[in-house]
Formats: structure tokens, C-alpha cells, sequence
């Protein structure tokens, strides 16, 4: 290109530019204001974007009248306020409505302009015409509203789960003191794999069960749903423990998941005194016989699948742990599990465990624990309230940070 | 002390004096004072703080029950004058805050001698004979206005200190946080001021009050300033000419006179 092909354009550009033209037809509109607020200059473009002509504004209107009634308010409490203190309010988002009651969504950027000790003199505001950019806004304001109802909503029903996996407390068994604990991993929001349930099986005739899927989330959720439920039709139908836990690991393994399960269960038989028909316990003389037959007695028939296994308090003090290992839920096909009987009467304490309470051990197991050891070496409290302790203590144990579920069942005869 | 950090309190002038409180209105914080509060330092312990949720108060001290009626920013201040052990106190409380005064004042009256509100509107919803000057419509197109100003909050919007030649006096302690408040509190405290209704509570304030009026305040229109000046007890309206809802930052002048007048009669 030749000089003059460069040289000409440029003058063209610079005298076409004059001070008047750069004004009045800015890309944005402009506004100059006195200190009350009166219009005292305006340009082309913002008359042809509001539709008032200059007769209507300079002199005659203030800025703010030109906004709504929620924008004047905003003007009054935000944008004077900034624009006094500091000189310059900047993008601040407004509607202007216009000559025929229509709105236009501007930007504003104004600035003040003062004398040497501080007085207004005049405020120049340049105006641009934010449609679009409003409209945009407007939809990413929305989605954020719709993120945060979804997030709401998601957290209540994990909630909502959480609790359908605690049962309320445990039902009022005559002759039996039973009280359950639990306390969620971290802060409750996601739902976990624990569980652990006491019904009935027959008259005097209990079950208590407590387990965990592994892994949290819906996924490990619906699982211990499906355990839970399992469980209890199982023992509807089989006597045996071990037959009760051959069902739960067929249904584990049928669902197709991938995750595994650990359970205890207890089944709980009351010894009735002798009634002469040949049941409940004969041996022994009369008088031995009489006062056996005023001890309430129950026969724990235990069955463990890959759980840690329960603790057994005497009244006396002896702890020890109860059962035989067995084959985790959900993984073979053909698993191993094993019962082993075990009498309880009046003052000892049986508690089922997650091993949420175990892996807060910094060493030793739950049965060599002092705390445990300590709380039911003294009298024991009622089943619940040592429930209640027993977690409590395992978050201390944690400095009240809990990775895993930690949930417990107690069994105490009185 | 815990409360004074909560509302970021402020003290200016001499400490054996009596105490004047000034309470910022909505919209900003403490700094709305800036240039009336400082002329009191000479005579009075001057007390400045900002509400919770705006300035530089904790925000973290914001809570959806309390802060959901004026009765829980009057509790918070209640609980700044006891944590200075004030009593007898003068209060200046702009705007929304005339009425938090109001309704302290109503509760703990030996802890104040006399009140200045400025601007006050005991409720801006106009009623059956009552003008408060907008509509319900009027209120929501205000919160969806503010809506629209704060969606760039955490980046945005942040008025910046423009170095010393341009307001030297200013210094360097005008924080971004000026009017800048987190959006949801924005939002709420204009849902609790603008639909707040205690007309009912100005009779039962039995203290010398003076009621600042702007000639022009087209959020506390003159005739509430009428209403408000008559429904209580021990009060008299002055007018002062200027536009806008914030004489305290647009006629400080005017403002700061007014109170001496009123001090010493």
C-alpha cells in the first residue's frame, strides 16, 4: 500500500472525529448531572436508545427518575452512597424505562467530579445498553437457583434414607433390656452402609441383627436396604441362624452387585421355668430347679458372616467374645457359617458392634477395651443409656471426627 | 470482646464521656458517618458499628431466624451497648436503623437518653390510610434489582480506593467491603426492611427524639416523617433541604447541625 493509501484514511478518521460527533454519537450513552441529580447535558445516543427528546430531560428530570421504582430505591441506598464516598460508582446494573414505558437494562459507570474542598459540581455517567448481557445474567441466575434447589434436595433425600436405616428404638421386650446406638460417618450427608434391627420371631422370641455394606453412597444403600429386608423374611422362614444368613447371601449374590456385606445375627430364646410339660429346664434338685426358675434366662443361638464378633459381659466381670467367624454376604457362593449357643441370665451383657467401634481402637480389641471393661464393670446402667456411652465414647476415642458408621445394639438381662 | 468484633465496632473521642451511636441505614455500613460522625469526637465518645452482614461485621454471625425481624438487629445492638456498658446514650440511627433504635429503645430504655432519626419510615408499604410510598410490586422489582447488582459480587463490582489525589482525606481505610454485602444477606435485610411494619411500636418510645426529614427523600417521604414525629411522644421533625434518602453523606453540614441544635436544647 502506498503512503498516501495509508495516510488518507487516517485523516479522514481524525477530522470526522470532532469533540461534538465523539460526544453525541459515543457508542454509549452519556449523561452529566447536577449534585441534585437534575439531567443538565445528554447525548444523541442515549435520546435515540430512551426515545425522550433533550427538551424533556435537560433541566427538567433527574437520573434517577428515569429508573424504576425498585432501581431508584437501589439509587438511593447504593449508588449515591458509593458515588459520594469515593467519587465513581462503577457497572453498577440498572433499568432505564424509556419515553413509552418499555425498559432498557443498562450498565452504569459515573464518576463525580468536585472541587478542591470536596463540593459536587457534576456527575457524568456513560450508559450502556446491557439487553443481551442482562438476558444471559438472568438465565445463569436461574441455573445457579436450580443448582441450589437440586443440591437441597439431593442432601434432604440422603437425609431422609439415612434415617429409614436406623430404626427408632428398639420395641419393649419383656424380661430383656435391649438399646441400640449409632452415629453416622462424618456429618450425616452420605448415606451409609450400616444397619441393625431387632424383631420378633415368635413369642418370647427375638432376633437382633446388625451389619455393613460396604462403601456409602445410593449404590451401598440400596443394598442394605435389601439385607435388611432380607433378613427378615429369611427369618420368617428358617429357624437356624446359619440358614438365615445362607438366604441373605443368595439374595446379595442375585441383586449382581459388586458389594459385599458383614452381619451378626442373634437369636434370642427366653428358657421358660419348668411348665411341666417337659419344656424349659429340668435338671437339678427342686430347691436348685426353683430359684434357676426365678432367673430370667435366655439362649443366644450366635451367627457371624465376616463381623467382628459380639462382646459377652458376666455379671462378675468375665468379657469375652462370642461366636465363630463366617464367610462374608454377597461373595460365595457357597458360604461357611457357624453357630454357637450361649446362655445369658440375669446381669450379663451382650453388645453387638460395628466395626466402625473397632477401627477407632488405637490398639487391642473392643473386648480388651478399658472404657468397655470400666462401663460395665460397674452396674450397668440401662441398655440404652450404655449405647448412648459406648458411641459417645468411640467419637471421643476419634476427637469427634467418625470415619466409618459407628452403630451398636446392647442386650442386657435384668 | 466477641460482640464488638461481630458488629465491627468503632470508637472515636474521648472514652469518659457520654456516649453517641450511630447507626448506618441499609444499603452501606459505618462509613455513611464518615463525615458527621467525626465532628462529635470532641465532646463525646463516638460509637460506630456496621449490622451483621454488612461492612466489614461478621458474616458469619448472620442467622436466617434472628436477622429475619428488625427485633434481632435491635438484639444485636443491645448487646454492643452492654458489651461498652452504655447507658443514657444518644442514638443516631439513619433510615431503617431509626427504626432498630426505636425498638430497642422501646426494650431497654435507661440504655438511651435520646434519639436522631434520620430518615426513619415506620413502614414503606403504603397501607389502608397510610402512605409509605410504594406498592408491593415496587419492593419486588427492588429485590430483583438488587439481584441483578450483585450476581458479580465475589469478583465484580468491588469499589476500589482511587489512589490519595483524589480523596486524600479518605486515606487508606476505605476497604472494598464499602456497600458491598453478601448477596443472600443483601437480599434478605431488603426483604425485612421494606416489609416491616412498627408503626405500633413508635408510641411506646417516651424519649426526647428528633426526626431529620430530607426535603426530597423519595424513600422517606416527608409526610411519614410527619407520622413518625407525631405518633411518638417527645418528638419534632426538622427539614433539611436535600435530595435523596442520605443527608448524612449529601448535606452533612446541615445534618451535623441539626443533632448540635438538638444536643444542647
Amino acid at each position: 500500500m502506498s503512503v498516501e493509501g495509508v495516510i488518507e484514511p487516517f485523516w479522514h478518521a481524525l477530522l470526522e472525529d470532532d469533540p461534538v460527533q465523539l460526544y453525541e454519537r459515543a457508542p454509549c450513552g452519556y449523561l452529566s448531572t447536577a449534585p441534585d441529580g437534575t439531567i443538565v447535558k445528554v447525548n444523541q445516543t442515549f435520546l435515540s436508545w430512551t426515545g425522550y427528546s433533550e427538551g424533556d430531560l435537560v433541566g427538567r428530570r433527574r437520573f434517577s427518575e428515569l429508573l424504576t421504582v425498585g432501581g431508584r430505591i437501589y439509587h438511593e441506598t447504593h449508588f449515591a452512597p458509593m458515588l459520594a464516598m469515593q467519587g465513581h460508582a462503577r457497572e453498577i446494573a440498572l433499568d432505564i424505562v424509556r419515553a413509552d414505558g418499555s425498559r432498557l437494562p443498562v450498565l452504569v459507570n459515573t464518576v463525580l467530579e468536585r472541587t478542591e474542598d470536596g463540593t459536587p459540581i457534576i456527575a457524568r455517567t456513560a450508559v450502556f445498553d446491557a439487553t443481551e448481557r442482562r438476558r444471559y445474567e438472568m438465565e445463569l441466575l436461574r441455573a445457579r437457583e436450580r443448582a441450589e434447589a437440586s443440591e437441597e434436595r439431593a442432601r434432604a433425600l440422603a437425609r431422609t434414607l439415612q434415617q429409614t436405616f436406623v430404626p427408632p428404638a428398639p420395641p419393649d421386650i419383656p424380661d430383656l433390656d435391649v438399646g441400640t446406638g449409632y452415629r453416622p460417618a462424618g456429618d450425616g450427608s452420605e448415606v451409609g452402609g450400616d444397619f441393625h434391627d431387632v424383631f420378633q420371631l415368635g413369642p418370647s422370641e427375638w432376633a437382633i441383627t446388625l451389619g455393613d455394606v460396604c462403601g456409602k453412597g445410593v449404590d451401598a444403600a440400596v443394598v442394605t436396604a435389601l439385607v435388611r429386608f432380607a433378613i427378615r423374611g429369611a427369618a420368617v422362614r428358617h429357624e437356624r441362624p446359619a440358614d438365615v444368613l445362607r438366604t441373605v447371601n443368595e439374595a446379595v449374590l442375585r441383586h449382581g452387585t459388586s458389594r459385599f456385606c458383614t452381619a451378626l445375627f442373634v437369636r434370642l430364646r427366653q428358657v421358660q421355668p419348668h411348665d411341666g410339660n417337659g419344656n424349659g429346664d429340668e435338671g437339678g434338685d427342686p430347691a436348685a430347679r426353683e430359684s434357676r426358675g426365678r432367673r430370667i434366662r435366655w439362649v443366644a443361638t450366635v451367627a457371624a458372616a465376616g463381623h467382628p464378633l459380639p462382646v459377652l459381659a458376666r455379671e462378675g466381670g468375665a468379657m469375652a467374645h462370642v461366636g465363630r467367624h463366617g464367610s462374608l454376604l454377597g461373595v460365595l457362593p457357597e458360604p461357611r457359617f457357624h453357630e454357637v449357643d450361649v446362655e445369658l441370665t440375669s446381669g450379663d451383657t451382650l453388645v453387638l458392634f460395628s466395626d466402625g467401634v473397632t477401627e477407632a481402637r488405637r490398639n487391642g480389641t473392643f473386648a480388651d477395651d478399658r472404657l468397655l471393661r470400666e462401663r460395665l464393670g460397674g452396674t450397668v446402667p440401662s441398655a440404652s443409656e450404655l449405647a448412648t456411652a459406648l458411641v459417645d465414647d468411640v467419637v471421643d476415642y476419634q476427637d469427634g471426627d467418625t470415619r466409618d458408621d459407628v452403630a451398636l445394639v446392647v442386650v442386657h438381662v435384668p | 470482646m466477641a460482640v464488638l468484633e461481630r458488629n465491627n465496632v468503632t470508637l472515636l473521642g474521648q472514652v469518659d464521656r457520654p456516649a453517641i451511636v450511630f447507626a448506618h441505614g441499609f444499603g452501606c455500613d459505618q462509613n455513611m458517618w464518615r463525615y458527621v460522625a467525626p465532628r462529635f469526637a470532641d465532646r463525646y465518645q463516638v460509637v460506630l458499628f456496621d449490622h451483621v452482614g454488612a461492612g466489614a461485621s461478621d458474616l458469619g454471625a448472620y442467622d436466617d431466624d434472628r436477622h429475619s425481624s428488625l427485633d434481632g438487629y435491635a438484639s444485636d445492638l443491645l448487646e454492643v451497648l452492654e458489651a461498652l456498658d452504655l447507658r443514657g446514650v444518644v442514638f443516631v440511627g439513619h433510615s431503617v436503623s431509626a427504626m432498630i433504635g426505636v425498638l430497642a429503645a422501646a426494650r431497654e430504655p435507661e440504655r438511651f437518653d435520646r434519639l436522631v432519626l434520620v430518615g426513619p419510615s415506620p413502614r414503606y408499604l403504603d397501607d389502608e390510610g397510610y402512605v409509605g410510598g410504594f406498592s408491593k410490586a415496587d419492593i419486588d422489582d427492588m429485590l430483583a434489582s438488587l439481584e441483578s447488582n450483585y450476581l458479580g459480587w465475589a469478583s465484580g463490582m468491588a469499589p476500589v480506593i482511587m489512589g490519595n489525589d483524589d480523596r486524600p482525606e479518605l486515606g487508606a481505610e476505605l476497604t472494598e467491603s464499602f456497600c458491598r454485602t453478601d448477596p443472600r444477606i443483601a437480599r434478605q435485610f431488603a426483604r425485612v426492611t421494606f416489609l416491616s411494619d412498627n408503626r405500633d411500636d413508635l408510641g411506646k418510645v417516651d424519649l426526647p427524639t428528633l426526626v431529620i426529614q430530607c426535603s426530597d427523600d423519595v424513600i422517606a417521604p416527608t409526610s411519614v416523617g410527619e407520622y413518625v414525629a407525631a405518633a411518638m411522644p417527645r418528638a419534632e421533625m426538622v427539614l433539611i433541604r436535600a435530595t435523596g434518602h442520605c443527608p448524612n453523606l449529601s448535606a452533612p453540614d446541615e445534618t451535623a447541625e441539626a443533632i448540635e441544635a438538638f444536643l444542647s436544647s
